[in-house]
């Protein structure tokens, strides 16, 4: 296996905008999530999950509400069970109101190298209301901190087409956080999922979201901005200084094996089709399974080889090496234009072709959910 | 059984008046039905019926009744449907009886089905025994009601029944008054058969079934009979009568209704209105038969998937069989491809078709919008009928068009009778006739052409009246009138499927109009689309669809890709009910904007 995705579901609070799976922190809580976290791993390793990982990601959730301590103990536990190359990436999310100087020092001594810090924005009127625990300050502190405390590998979050946001505010908010210089972005449009605070929000006409004409045009402006301070943008949503390219994010859209340990977490191993598990999104039921020693994830789908091929192009397609002809050739033994024909020449204006990779414009991107359903 | 003792009758309602539930009362009264068999409606057997409340097959059942003065009598029941495109059937059925039962709600009073229903049975000289239902709802006004029958039908209504078939109320009345009023059938046994077909249909493993009121002589099963239109003998296997189930008998007597079966294969072989007769010996003149019935609405029907093709001309082979009144050939369309040009009676039979087709037998369809027959007299003096947009020949060749009229009652409260007045001169309607039937009911009768009724009038009736308003129509001629094609172009080049013949000056507004509709019907698409409406060479309207500027959602958190991937896979199954037209995805909706657009003067 090539990746390693923990997840911890909880956070001091939920944000209005999120869907994804978080319970509210109690420190005994989270020890004994951890507990749970190490029998994952022996049972995963019992089940014949092989290392060393070259990538490992505390996902959430907030990972970084866990003390150093924690993250240290699983570290070790991973290195001894599977093994971690030397040059491995490890990651974690942390969000700024749950670290300290202390912390920070703290999880790079575990042996984390990687910190993504979730800003979202450093305008505060649009930070309060995403609902986000954290002020402008925390979040200029945990980035000056995690400098301080050695990290040399920063990623951050802004999240853009916020509810009354402008194009000038946005170009001051990206300024901003060019002078802090991070070696990746993740950068996100924001959308009102059904059943969050903010999607209902939006749909009683209580909050405004720009319109998809003005997402276009931030989502261009930040593209021709970042690519003009030096940064790559790799995949649909994520920009970095050269050889900064989120490792474990890129298993993802190469289809490389990764395990996930945690409940809400999803697996993925390549053998033949391909196979993908999750966790049930429940702590109850995990905490049930490892006890009793039973399997906590269920399979969520097993690729035929069309459908492998189909899921390469799906995932290929949102990045900015896109898919080689060779390697589908290999591994599917055809080549994107004859196995999608038709697809192909519909996409023609936003897929472009060069040497032997072909791949989506930014603008193809801004269309990327449309666009791919040509090849389903 | 003796003719004294035989009762043949239908039920006359207008549709919610509680034909189907009478029937269904009178069937539990005379122990026909099984308590468990006591489904809602059992006379409707199809699905489509049930869920509609209106019955479209006629059918016949025959109940034994014992009544008050002892002696057991056979009832045959024949049902009618009570919609305006289905009223053909109802002559039919009244052919088969001596009397009908006139149901009317008693909250709600004469409708102008109803009254076209009863004239229809009055011309036939049936005994009709007015029966005032629902009395039990606090709205009801039997004496108002009664007097209204008298005053508009002209019916003594003094005798009325009042029941009410829900609560159970006057059954049994019903029942009495049946054998009171409703004389019991002539006929002479002894003359040579003379047995009417009233209604026939295939059943796959039968073959086609008929059903039969015998107005002279016998028919017994292993005989030999000839079916006089055309010529063709056949060897009676079965017959019998529903009771409401299948009942085997040795023989039909004149007077009597029921089921004969006799290895004939098709249906059109059984052609209702006619006469079977005995091979040997049969009688020389065929009984009256009735008007062959014409479809008067025509669109086109193409399968969503091109490869269903062949299974859509399947499905409606079979719906034919048991519907002469559908028609289709085959038509292609540059847009849709492969598909047919069908003649309906009416739109509500279009829609039931259609729903059929996609119900029963899993087709996604595109239905063009509704058409009638158009006469064409070219400049060379050919007469050529045209039933689709894209059939009339260009302007230079025509010398005229005319199109059909229809005679329409309207039968409206007084408070509606403005907004009827307008939408019929909106429609381009010629008044005939505005009569008060009560003080505060009217009937408006108006020429219109058929072409207006087709697109959106009957809803158009109902909404300004708030439900209230019921239509009748009749034929009536063709006449010339100033018709014009009117194209759609998408992004340039004109969509045949989407093309109408509209008035002359009434095609810019609804060119505009139209485009507009279509704008809010096309999804936004990776290009743009531009909708323009033209007369001839001449755009009249244009609207766009703007290119979609973003369709994305670009979070995946921890791997989880299955999710979304499903979520778009499953947009994408969604959109397979999209037609592609060149490079744009047109929903179903989009082929019938025109029966969306309003009309404002």
């Amino acid at each position: 296996m090539d990746g390693l995705y923990i997840h911890i579901p909880f956070c001091t609070r939920k944000c209005n905008y999120c869907d994804f799976f978080s319970v509210p922190a109690r420190s005994d809580a989270l020890l004994a999530y951890v507990a749970l976290l190490k029998k994952h791993l022996s049972w995963a390793v019992e089940q014949g999950w092989q290392g060393p990982v070259n990538t490992i990601y505390f996902g959430g959730g907030t990972p970084s509400l866990l003390p150093p301590q924690c993250i240290d103990t699983l570290l070790c536990a991973i290195d001894r069970q599977l093994g971690i190359v030397p040059e491995a990436e490890i990651t974690l999310e942390a969000n700024p109101e749950t670290v300290t100087k202390a912390s920070l020092c703290g999880y790079q001594k575990s042996g984390v190298n990687r910190i993504s810090i979730g800003l979202q924005t450093l305008n505060s009127e649009q930070l309060a209301c995403l609902g986000r625990p954290h002020t402008v300050q925390d979040g200029l502190n945990a980035v000056a901190w995690a400098r301080r405390a050695g990290f040399s590998n920063l990623s951050v979050d802004l999240m853009f087409a916020l509810p009354g946001q402008t194009l000038p505010a946005l170009d001051r908010d990206l300024e901003q956080y060019l002078q802090l210089a991070p070696e990746h972005l993740s950068c996100y449009g924001l959308t009102a999922e059904v059943g969050t605070s903010l999607g209902k929000k939006v749909d009683k006409g209580q909050v405004i979201l720009p319109s998809d004409e003005c997402y276009a045009e931030y989502y261009m402006s930040i593209h021709d901005l970042l690519t003009a301070h030096g940064y790559q943008h790799y995949e649909i949503a994520n920009y970095a200084r050269k050889s900064h390219v989120c490792r474990h994010n890129m298993g993802y859209w190469q289809r490389r094996s990764y395990l996930g340990l945690g409940a809400g977490a999803h697996s993925f191993e390549n053998r033949l089709g391909g196979c993908r598990w999750a966790v049930p999104n429940n702590l109850d039921h995990y905490r049930m399974a490892l006890e009793t020693g039973q399997e906590p994830a269920v399979c969520l789908e097993s690729f035929t080889l069309r459908e492998a091929l189909v899921e390469t192009i799906y995932l290929g397609l949102r990045t900015a090496e896109g898919l080689s002809d060779r390697e589908l050739d290999m591994k599917f033994g055809t080549d994107l234009a004859s196995a999608f024909p038709v697809a192909v020449q519909s996409l023609l204006p936003w897929l472009t072709k060069e040497g032997d990779r072909w791949y989506l414009t930014p603008r193809g991107w801004l269309l990327y959910d449309r666009l791919i359903q040509a090849f389903f | 059984m003796d003719q004294s003792h035989i009762r043949n009758f239908s039920i006359i309602a207008h549709i919610d008046h509680g034909k189907s539930t009478l029937a269904d009362r009178l069937l539990e009264k005379t122990g026909a039905l099984t308590e468990r068999e006591r489904t809602d409606q059992f006379l409707d057997k199809m699905d489509l019926e049930r869920e509609r409340g209106i019955t479209i097959k006629a059918q016949a059942v025959r109940l034994p009744y014992r009544a008050a003065n002892g002696e057991n009598y056979i009832f045959n029941l024949i049902d009618t449907p009570g919609h305006v495109d289905f009223s053909y059937e109802v002559s039919r059925s009244l052919a088969a009886c001596e009397g009908a039962l006139l149901v009317v709600d008693a909250s709600q009073g004469v409708e102008a089905q109803t009254l076209a229903n009863v004239y229809l049975a009055i011309d036939q000289n049936l005994e009709v025994v007015p029966v005032l239902n629902k009395i039990d709802l606090p709205s009801a006004d039997p004496e108002a009601v009664r007097a209204e029958i008298e005053n508009i039908i002209g019916l003594d209504a003094s005798e009325a029944v009042a029941a009410s078939a829900k609560m159970g109320i006057g059954i049994g009345d019903i029942l009495e008054t049946v054998i009171d009023k409703i004389p019991p059938p002539a006929g002479e046994r002894n003359a040579p058969l003379q047995a009417l077909i009233f209604d026939s249909w295939y059943d796959p493993y039968q073959g086609v079934i008929t059903l039969v009121r015998v107005k002279a002589g016998v028919i017994r099963k292993g005989e030999r009979i000839r079916l006089m239109a055309t010529g063709r003998s056949y060897e009676v296997q079965k017959l019998g009568a529903f009771a409401p189930h299948p009942l085997e008998l040795p023989e039909l007597a004149a007077g009597e209704v029921g089921f004969v079966i006799a290895n004939i294969k098709v249906v059109q072989d059984a052609k209702v209105g006619d006469t079977i007769t005995h091979d040997k010996h049969g009688a020389e003149k065929p009984l009256p038969g009735f008007q062959v019935v014409k479809p008067m609405v025509f669109s086109g029907l193409y399968p969503v998937d091109t490869g269903d093709y062949e299974d859509l001309r399947d499905a409606m082979e079979k719906l034919r069989l048991n519907d002469s009144a559908f028609s289709f050939e085959p038509e292609n369309s540059m847009a849709l491809g492969f598909g047919f040009r069908c003649g309906f009676l009416g739109l509500l039979h279009m829609e039931i078709i259609q729903e059929r087709l996609e119900r029963e037998f899993g087709v996604d369809l595109i239905t063009t919008a509704p058409t009638v027959v158009y006469r064409v007299t070219t400049v060379k003096g050919e007469l050529i009928e045209v039933d689709s947009a894209n059939k009339l020949p260009d302007v230079q060749y025509i010398d005229t068009i005319r199109e059909p009229y229809i005679l329409a009652s309207i039968h409206v409260p007084n408070d509606f009778v403005g907004g009827v007045l307008a939408l019929c001169e909106e429609k381009r309607g010629v008044q005939r006739e505005i009569k008060y039937l009560t003080a505060n009911r009217v009937m408006v009768v108006y020429e219109l052409p058929l072409n207006e009724i087709v697109l959106d009038f009957y809803d158009r009736l109902k909404t300004l009246s708030r439900g209230y308003a019921s239509l009748d129509y009749e034929y009536l001629d063709y006449r010339p009138s100033q018709l014009v094609r009117l194209n759609i172009l998408i992004n340039g080049d004109p969509v045949d499927a989407l093309s109408l013949i509209v008035h002359r000056d009434k095609a810019q507004y609804r060119g505009r109009e139209l485009a507009a509709k279509m704008k809010e019907f096309i999804p936004r698409q990776q290009f743009e689309v531009a909708i323009q409406a033209a007369i001839g060479g001449k755009v009249v309207a244009r609207e766009t669809v703007k290119a979609l500027r973003k369709d994305v959602t670009a979070k995946c958190y921890g791997g989880d890709i299955t999710r979304k991937r499903k979520l778009l896979e499953k947009q994408k199954e969604g959109k397979k009910r999209m037609k592609q037209v060149g490079n744009i995805e047109l929903p179903q909706e989009a082929f019938l904007a025109i029966l969306k657009v309003k009309e404002n003067k």
